[in-house]
């Protein structure tokens, strides 16, 4: 026990935890409205899918992959789905069922073309995120979507409480899936032996190769599991904001390989922690709101992301160097 | 056929692409025994492993028999569950596993296995290493482990996959001399349990520490089975190569008085100490000792690319600071890197590429833009230089064999002209027949006037062909010894002190 809280504290998830407590704690001073259960839960529900997205591209990362197409596979699975439901109506077991197939079809579609060619997945999701996207505008014309059936536009809801200012909060349908997400996330990469091969195979290709894994079966499930999460946050966004607009997630993807990247997953592959992922979802979210609250331009809430990615690479760098270096030398 | 025979082939031959890479090869081994393969580069050793572990099918004609049962169709699946186990020589770990799962690695292949159980994992790793004695931290990510306890990590999953035979592939490349004699007896608690071991190696002297029998390939083919305690270096290298190889001990003349070259109280921590000592122009020295004995952190310190923290180094007398290998490069300094395959060289790109990299400054025209005639009697020059043997000087450097990519490696730094040459390691990996001809040019460059610093570990090289020798230990130089003046046991035996 001793051992593993000294390798906490040395972890980067720690450094992360101390810096977006650090944040917390000015935005608390600085800002009137950040530390409040309204506005902390809004960071929450309008994250949680970008949370959902990035647990499944760390996944793929750890299996030494990378998937950019996500974006593009929950504005599809988003937009049949809305169509479906509003067409010919269904509950909530087709509201999911619709864009978790179709997740895991489009994922399927990037794992059999990155397994087959054996081009960097980069290349090949960067192609299929337009090939999925240029399709669908291309077929709908891109009209937006409005007038959700009223079952779907008053969600689900768990432990529903009122605050003191007579607003009601509750564990929500986007809460629910984060969660769910990352504890089935959890359960695969630590017990499963499906998730420990994930693990393996991006930590040595060559080697997972020569003691004949099944790399077509790994590929499969490593990239329809990013589909699958991808549709259902999908889901997640459209329930939120009432809409299907086919752009408004598109573009996002570089947002959700940061927080991951941030979050200490690598992308050479093999290694990366759900703890990590959350944590740089959060560190992104809680800026984001921050730069908000105090008024400044969304635009510059790209350049204080980057900086911050360009601030964390080489803090990882740095220690990793000191580290080399140290055990390197030998006792004179 | 013999009746304590594990495995046995006869008539073994295999074609790849019109080259003829074993032919008719016959070749047993009995259980329990260490078994070494010797061959030179292209000989036939990687294709006859891959053979046995199923990795290529041999050509109609050829037969293996297990325990004396012939094998129709060998795949890697039907050889793993022999229990034949191959460790290559990238040892094929996951660096970011732990050490249990990583010797326990084929739970999670387990048909049908759906949750990985983390206790049975715990219990093959502890069972294996138990087996031979071994003991490392289960739960240390193997990333963290120093080479030769990474190896022991292969040799232990090996055990857990119920191994009777172990091929291991140059195991002892990267290793220590400590290292070495601890993975014997490794080997030697293995062979207790029954376990046939196969070493595939290209340094003959430790081969013969621990081998039973040594089967030599040259070509394809087999040239014989010998008992080891019937072999040494000399006997082995003439059935190697089908030459008599003996390396001139002639060196070039040189004028004591000028000094290419001085080291006074150079030191850094945690790399190596108060090391004094002078190159002279057309002098060859020697620097031995063992991996980590400092020698190449303070090749790297000449050479501008680890900054001392005390000391003087002068270059012909004047005194310089090296911060970066510019500047070293700039002062006359060459250093050819331990590891050619990726420092050395740029793999892909042609023989001719690869040769003018230093010197590109020289090969301008008034636009800044090179100038191609120039480059191409550059290029042709060095290459007639150096024998290199290529059909062309476009032909990319990684198709060429160890010593011809040696040869391009010092066709790059000659052509800086350099007063100094750091060579680290310059052999390694280099047949016995072409090692002659790298030693050759490296005392006819000492005969033009450059200094050469020769950093190596076989005690031989050193002996044959540097003037002098100093001998580095734990950071610090130990002793200079003259190669007239001490034998290669004698100071073998110093290098592997403390």
């Amino acid at each position: 026990m001793k051992v593993r809280a000294a390798r906490f504290l040395k972890s980067s998830e720690f450094y992360l935890f101390l810096v977006i407590a650090g944040l917390m704690a000015l935005l608390t001073v600085f800002t009137e409205d950040f530390f409040s259960v309204e506005n902390l839960f809004d960071v929450l529900m309008s994250y949680s899918f970008l949370g959902v997205m990035a647990v499944g591209l760390m996944v793929v990362l750890i299996s030494g992959g990378i998937d950019i197409s996500f974006t593009a596979t929950a504005t599809v699975a988003q937009y049949v789905m809305a169509t479906i439901l509003i067409r010919h109506g269904g509950g909530w077991w087709l509201a999911f069922l619709i864009p978790m197939a179709i997740g895991i079809t489009l994922g399927a579609v990037n794992a059999l073309l990155v397994y087959s060619l054996r081009v960097h997945s980069i290349i090949i999701t960067i192609a299929t995120l337009n090939i999925f996207y240029g399709l669908l505008i291309f077929l709908t014309g891109g009209k937006w979507i409005y007038n959700f059936p009223d079952w779907f536009a008053r969600g689900l809801s768990l432990f529903a409480f009122t605050s003191s200012g007579g607003k009601t909060y509750s564990f929500s349908l986007s809460i629910m899936v984060l969660v769910a997400a990352v504890a089935i996330t959890g359960f695969i990469l630590n017990k499963t032996a499906m998730g420990r091969q994930i693990y393996a195979m991006g930590g040595n290709p060559e080697a997972a190769k020569r003691m004949g894994f099944n790399l077509l079966r790994l590929h499969l499930f490593v990239y329809c599991y990013m589909g699958l999460l991808a549709g259902t946050a999908g889901l997640v966004q459209a329930q939120l904001v009432q809409t299907v607009a086919p752009n408004s997630i598109v573009g996002r993807e570089l947002e959700v390989v940061a927080a991951v990247v941030l979050g200490g997953a690598s992308l050479a592959g093999g290694a990366g922690t759900l703890l990590g992922t959350v944590l740089g979802v959060a560190l992104i979210a809680i800026m984001s709101n921050g730069l908000t609250l105090m008024g400044i331009s969304s635009y510059w809430h790209q350049v204080v992301i980057g900086l911050i990615i360009l601030a964390s690479v080489s803090i990882t760098a740095f220690n990793r160097k000191r580290e080399e270096r140290r055990h390197a030398g030998i006792e004179v | 056929m013999n009746q304590d025979s594990f495995l046995e082939l006869r008539n073994i031959s295999k074609r790849f692409h019109g080259v003829q890479a074993l032919n008719h090869v016959d070749f047993a081994l009995q259980a329990g025994e260490v078994h070494c393969i010797v061959g030179e580069n292209g000989s036939g050793k990687s294709t006859l492993i891959k053979i046995i572990s199923g990795v290529y099918i041999p050509e109609p004609g050829g037969e293996i028999f297990i325990d004396g049962v012939l094998q129709r169709e060998m795949t890697p699946g039907r050889s793993t569950h022999l229990g034949i186990q191959v460790i290559y020589q990238d040892l094929s770990l996951f660096p970011n596993l732990t050490v249990a799962e990583n010797i326990a690695i084929r739970h999670h292949l387990e048909p049908g296995r759906l949750l990985a159980n983390q206790k049975k994992i715990q219990e093959t790793a502890r069972y294996a290493m138990a087996k031979i004695n071994v003991s490392l931290d289960p739960e240390r990510t193997v990333e963290k482990l120093s080479v030769a306890d990474r190896q022991l990590v292969a040799i232990c999953r090996a055990i857990a996959a119920e191994a009777r035979l172990v091929i291991m592939d140059e195991p002892t490349s990267s290793l220590t001399r400590q290292e070495v004699d601890a993975l014997f007896a490794v080997v030697k608690d293995l062979l207790e349990k029954k376990i046939t071991i196969v070493f595939v190696s290209h340094r003959l002297n430790e081969v013969m520490e621990i081998a039973e029998r040594v089967t030599v390939l040259r070509d394809g083919v087999k040239v014989g089975t010998y008992d080891a305690k019937a072999m040494d270096d000399r006997k082995l290298s003439f059935l190697m190569t089908g030459q008599e190889i003996s390396y001139s001990s002639a060196k070039p003349e040189f004028n004591p008085d000028r000094i290419a070259l001085e080291v006074r109280g150079l030191s850094k921590k945690g790399n190596y100490r108060d090391i004094s000592f002078r190159l002279r122009a057309g002098e060859i020295l020697g620097v031995t000792g063992l991996l980590g004995s400092g020698r190449t952190e303070l090749a790297l310190s000449l050479f501008g690319m680890n900054l001392p923290e005390a000391g003087r180094i002068l270059v012909n007398g004047k005194e310089v600071t090296l911060a970066s290998n510019r500047q070293a490069i700039a002062e006359g300094i060459g250093y050819v890197s331990e590891d050619r395959l990726t420092l050395g060289l740029v793999m892909k790109q042609s023989v001719g590429n690869n040769i003018i990299l230093t010197v590109l400054q020289r090969l301008l025209n008034r636009f800044y833009l090179i100038e191609n005639q120039k480059r191409d009697t550059f290029i042709r020059e060095r290459i007639a230089d150096l024998h290199i043997k290529i059909s062309a000087p476009d032909i990319p450097v990684n198709t060429l064999s160890g010593g011809n990519q040696q040869r391009v490696v010092l066709a790059k730094w000659i052509a800086t002209r350099p007063r100094v040459l750091i060579l680290d390691a310059p052999t390694v990996g280099v047949d016995v027949a072409a090692k002659g001809g790298i030693y050759d040019i490296v005392k006819r460059l000492a005969a033009e006037g450059i200094g050469i610093l020769l950093i190596s570990d076989e005690v031989p090289e050193v002996l044959s062909n540097c003037h002098r020798i100093l001998l580095m230990r734990k950071g610090r130089v130990e002793g200079e010894y003259m190669p007239a003046e001490i034998s290669e046991e004698e100071l073998g035996r110093k290098v592997n002190e403390g």
